[in-house]
């Protein structure tokens, strides 16, 4: 059981460190937005379905209050990308400039 | 089961999460517009939430959890306070 969780743990943190550097190597800030979400989404989730199952197994009952975590950022990871990505629009509508590249 | 497997596991887990903050950290730095940067803010507050998340799992105690929570929380309201003052100019008006 611990191994397992374990496991959904480092399969969390390598969708975290993959959308982590998608933040690093993508051009423009657009495309920018889309690979951290890997690691807010997918990567949280699996994080937190180890440390539900670890600790679960641990004190051998079940231990749910890490699905409070998960519906918190379920709720607002789209809420701070929809104003980052107005306040993005907005900002290149009142001053368009071409944005270097990386 | 096997507590080297799980120990190396973890660790492995989170020197991936150490440099995927590290990633965020370089791109808060460098990022061209401010908009990059609070992006980047927000990735570095994920990572750090799950890094911890991870302790909390090989410390086997439950004190982290609820550092998690907050710093979840604190992520999020310090992202949309600066989006908003992106977007307006000011936070609350």
């Amino acid at each position: 059981m611990t191994t397992l969780a374990a496991l959904l743990v480092l399969a969390g943190a390598l969708l975290a460190f993959i959308g982590s550097l998608g933040l690093v190597r993508m051009g423009t800030f657009f495309e920018r937005v889309h690979p951290p979400t890997m690691g807010t989404t997918l990567g949280t989730a699996l994080v937190l379905a180890g440390s539900l199952l670890h600790f679960s197994a641990l004190e051998s009952r079940p231990v749910l209050h890490e699905i409070l975590v998960g519906v918190f950022m379920l709720l607002t990871t789209p809420v701070t990308y929809v104003l980052l990505g107005r306040a993005a629009l907005r900002r290149d509508h009142e001053e368009p400039k071409q944005e270097p590249k990386r | 089961m096997n507590p080297d497997f799980v120990s190396v596991t973890l660790g492995a887990a989170q020197l991936l999460l150490a440099l995927a903050m590290a990633c965020a950290l370089y791109r808060l730095l460098r990022g061209p517009r401010a908009q990059d940067r609070v992006l980047a803010l927000d990735t570095l507050y994920v990572n750090a939430m799950l890094l911890i998340l991870s302790f909390g799992i090989s410390a086997g105690s439950r004190a982290f959890f609820e550092t998690a929570l907050v710093i979840g929380m604190l992520g999020f309201v310090s992202t949309a306070a600066a989006a908003k003052f992106l977007l307006r100019g000011e936070v609350i008006e």
